[in-house]
């Protein structure tokens, strides 16, 4: 094949804040020749598209707009001497560490001692939700629905529902709001909404939008454009109601394919490339980082727990491949809880960022008890957990596994 | 289009089997039209089905439909493999699943020999899990059937449509027939574009056959539209499987199947539900349950897979158990109706049936004096080397370089062909039809906006 060889350092895939903050994280560590590539025209990921401030709190200790936070993560790994390139995209791989890439300049194939995959996580759509009814036009994700209003300024609808009832589904009624259309309801099958409160109560009294808890999406139904969703609510009642817009949020998904179709051991969790807290994963060389890990954090949380991943990605080029040690050792959790990160532990040493538990079920004054071979490693009690949202847990633990059996994180029963 | 000149053939319907005859008809000198309500080719029954190329092992011995699927299935490979529309020669394996079942093969392999294919055989449970390791426990017995094979449906109409534009058809998209009548020596189709007048009629109107089949004096069937809805696992689900797999029929379906896809995606279905509208396509909760009860036995690790999309299609089933093919002389009429799940394997031979007959029957069928080009369509198979991986094709134009659909992998070039070319996209469904863009596991998330703007930019007046 035709294919350009270009041979670096460091690859890493994806220029989102979690790519371009490891990527930095790399040079930094030491790393010669560190290129980023990223499938989109610009570089700085989901944040570009979300016209909203609030960016940049935990990891650049300022409040930005999406763009502007983009634009500086950028400005930073460029400064740092990495190289960025954009309308290029990873197709696959040739051999472990061997990328195939495709852009305007023709193929490309590089060859890099270390990857580090940042490919993020996507909302999952419509279909892979199995929500039944007829495919008219009208049907968008929150991603989808910000490209259409920011970015291309195509005609929506008047009125809109948006399934789900967590952060980015609140931005989703933001992006609504701009583009004139009326948001009917969010709906959540949650007993409850899973937003800030704040964010809740200004969306519910401010634009007078309510949320429908424990109610369901029946279906959705038109020929051309959507004319009607069916909603089944918390006494299994259904009802129609009219619009000509739907939003399927949150919902997170890794964008995983290039983990998996690398052969990458696959948490069933987060059904990302299951990973150490610096972001080794079961193929030596390798790692992986942001919302590919954990679908989905915030951007500040994504750029700052990457740095771990860019620095172990350069302690492994500088003779690194003498940790012969990988990381096998998974951390498992167990029903109502939803994932865990990080889900393997190695000898990777002190970890910068504490450890991220999810639940899929609301949960008050739970105790978590860490547990290896039936013996306990920690136990912690939370005030309480909400679905999809990420609640810390101290690391220390993590010193304590032996390189044995899985760990498994458990809600321990009320006594 | 009101004209005094009247056509020598009106076609109504441009599904596979109307642009098939379309394209069969432009071998000749003659005026033809084909009309078609939708604004697109094959947009009803055409685009919605399991896309197998079948070999016809399961026909009814002795029918037209063995006959032409028979037929079919050779002209559409050689003519595949010449316009290169993606196919696959997979495979099928028949599976049965318990005792009763395992007593039918040997009918199954009568069957097939009455219809003339020779190459199905049993293999044995062993053979079995070693062609097909993530196949569910408990099989008891199988069948393969080496010819079955995978085909891009939506390819086909696109091809037969372009091949008989080129060679001057004039095609008619957004125009509904309403009704016919008798002029003094030719038909008057009452049109949303005026009257059309032709000396011969081709109802090839798929699910509305029936409908039309009326106008003309005839009843020999009823349509009762036969809905399948089928699940599109992600392409990571592709090893899962090496070959289509087929339960063992039953009198009324062939049962649900999982079989790979061209695109290298796995397909789940499809039901078979006899319902009353004939547009109604929507898919339902347990259609959708059903289908992944069925695929967690035929292939466990299936389910476990993220789906990328869920549709239905609508067969057109008769009361009768072959196709409902006929050429009125007298009347200057040929139906081509009840075209079942079949029909995209045999829409070539059904094509060259039909146009003989009516040659029979008066037409002149004189030679045109330049033969037809099969058109090249892009290529949109998994096995195929794809515009994005083409080296020498980037070089040419930097447009099939920058990818704009990452799922799937489709390039700027591409959409940007598909909005160009002789039978054009009109709407986001022809752009997917012909290029696979927001048909991917993301439907959207990334490139839903960008492609739609194209698409509007492109068909802005």
């Amino acid at each position: 094949m035709s294919r350009t060889v270009l041979t670096v350092d460091a690859l890493v895939v994806g220029a989102g804040p979690a790519g371009l903050a490891a990527a930095t994280a790399a040079r930094a560590g030491g790393a010669g020749s560190v290129v980023v590539v990223d499938r989109e025209d610009e570089a700085g990921g989901i944040p570009r598209l979300c016209a909203h401030t609030g960016f940049g709190m935990r990891d650049l200790r300022r409040v930005l707009s999406g763009p502007e936070y983009a634009r500086r993560w950028v400005d930073r790994a460029v400064a740092c001497g990495v190289d960025i390139r954009t309308r290029t995209m990873v197709t696959g791989w040739s051999a472990p560490g061997r990328a195939q890439l495709t852009g305007p300049g023709g193929l490309l194939e590089v060859d890099a001692r270390a990857v580090v995959l940042a490919t993020g996580a996507r909302e999952r759509p419509r279909a892979a939700r199995l929500v039944p009814g007829s495919r008219p036009a009208g049907i968008f994700t929150t991603g989808q629905l910000q490209q259409w209003v920011h970015r291309e300024h195509l005609p929506m609808g008047r009125r809109a529902l948006v399934v789900g009832a967590e952060h980015v589904s609140y931005s989703a009624v933001l992006t609504l709001r701009e583009a004139g259309v009326r948001t009917v309801a969010l709906v959540t099958d949650h007993p409850r909404s899973q937003t800030f409160g704040l964010f809740d109560l200004l969306t519910r009294a401010g634009l007078r939008v309510p949320v429908w808890t424990q109610t369901t999406v029946a279906g959705v139904y038109g020929h051309d454009r959507v004319d009607r969703v069916l909603v089944r609510g918390p006494g299994g009642g259904e009802r129609a109601v009219a619009v000509d817009t739907v939003v399927f949020s949150g919902d997170f998904i890794p964008d995983h394919e290039l983990a998996r179709v690398a052969g990458l051991a696959i948490d069933p969790g987060t059904r990302g490339p299951a990973c150490a807290a610096d972001g080794a994963t079961s193929a030596p060389g390798i790692f992986a980082t942001g919302n590919l890990v954990h679908p989905a954090e915030t951007a500040d949380i994504a750029a700052r727990r990457a740095r771990s991943a860019g620095a172990a990605a350069a302690a492994w080029l500088r003779g690194g491949e003498g940790r012969h040690e990988r990381a096998t050792v998974r951390v498992r959790v167990a029903d109502p809880l939803h994932w865990v990160v990080p889900n393997m532990v190695g000898p990777e040493g002190e970890p910068l960022d504490p450890v991220l538990v999810r639940t899929r079920s609301f949960l008050d004054h739970p105790r978590l008890d860490v547990t290896q071979g039936g013996g306990l490693l920690a136990s912690y009690r939370l005030r309480r957990m909400i679905p999809n949202r990420s609640h810390h847990i101290p690391s220390g633990w993590l010193g304590l596994v032996r390189p044995e059996e899985d760990v498994l994180i458990a809600v321990a029963a009320p006594r | 289009m009101t004209d005094e000149h009247a056509y020598d053939v009106a076609i109504i319907g441009a599904g596979v089997v109307g642009t098939a005859i379309g394209r069969q008809l432009a071998r000749y000198r003659l005026r033809t039209v084909l009309l078609e309500r939708s604004n697109d080719v094959g947009t009803g029954t055409s685009k919605a089905n399991t896309a197998i190329v079948h070999t016809g092992f399961d026909t009814q011995p002795g029918s037209l439909e063995s006959t032409l699927v028979r037929r079919g299935h050779e002209l559409l490979t050689a003519y595949a493999a010449a316009s290169g529309i993606a196919l696959e020669r997979t495979g099928a394996v028949l599976v049965a699943w318990d005792a009763e079942q395992t007593a039918r093969l040997d009918e199954v392999l009568a069957k097939s020999q009455a219809n003339g294919y020779h190459h199905a055989r049993r293999i044995t449970l062993e053979e079995l899990s070693r062609r097909e390791p993530h196949l569910g426990g408990g099989a008891t017995g199988a069948v393969t059937i080496p010819d079955e094979s995978i085909i891009c449906p939506w390819s086909a109409s696109v091809a037969f449509a372009t091949e008989a534009v080129g060679a001057g058809v004039e095609l008619q998209l957004g125009v509904e027939v309403s009704h016919a009548r008798r002029g003094p020596d030719d038909w008057v189709l009452r049109t949303t574009n005026g009257d059309i007048r032709a000396r011969w009629v081709v109802n090839a109107a798929g699910l509305g056959s029936d409908l039309v089949n009326a106008w003309f004096g005839h009843d020999e069937f009823g349509i009762t539209p036969r809905r399948g809805q089928l699940i599109v696992f992600d392409k990571l689900a592709r090893p899962l499987l090496s070959s289509i797999l087929l339960p063992v029929p039953t009198e009324r379906t062939k049962g649900v199947l999982v079989a790979p896809t061209v695109y290298g995606n796995v397909l789940l279905g499809p039901t078979a539900e006899d319902i009353p509208d004939r547009d109604d396509t929507a898919t339902t909760a347990e259609g959708i349950g059903g289908l992944l009860r069925a695929g967690r036995r035929i292939l466990p690790e299936l389910v476990h897979e993220e789906v990328t999309a869920v549709y239905a299609g609508l067969r057109a089933a008769t009361e009768h158990r072959d196709y409902q093919i006929s050429v009125h002389e007298r009347e200057r009429y040929a139906c081509v109706g009840g075209i079942r799940s079949t029909g995209l394997t045999a829409s070539l031979a059904i094509a060259e049936h039909v146009v003989a007959q009516m040659g029979d029957a008066g037409l002149t069928l004189a030679e045109a004096e330049q033969e037809p080009v099969v058109p090249r369509l892009p290529e949109l198979g998994e096995r195929g080397t794809r515009a994005f991986e083409d080296a020498g094709l980037i070089e040419g134009d930097p447009a099939y370089g920058s990818i704009v659909c990452f799922c799937e992998r489709v390039t700027v070039g591409e959409v940007r062909d598909a909005l160009g070319s002789p039978v054009p996209a009109v709407d986001l469904g022809g752009v997917r039809r012909r290029t696979r863009a927001t048909n991917g596991r993301c439907q959207g998330f990334f490139c839903g906006a960008a492609v739609a703007a194209r698409l509007a930019s492109a068909v802005r007046p």
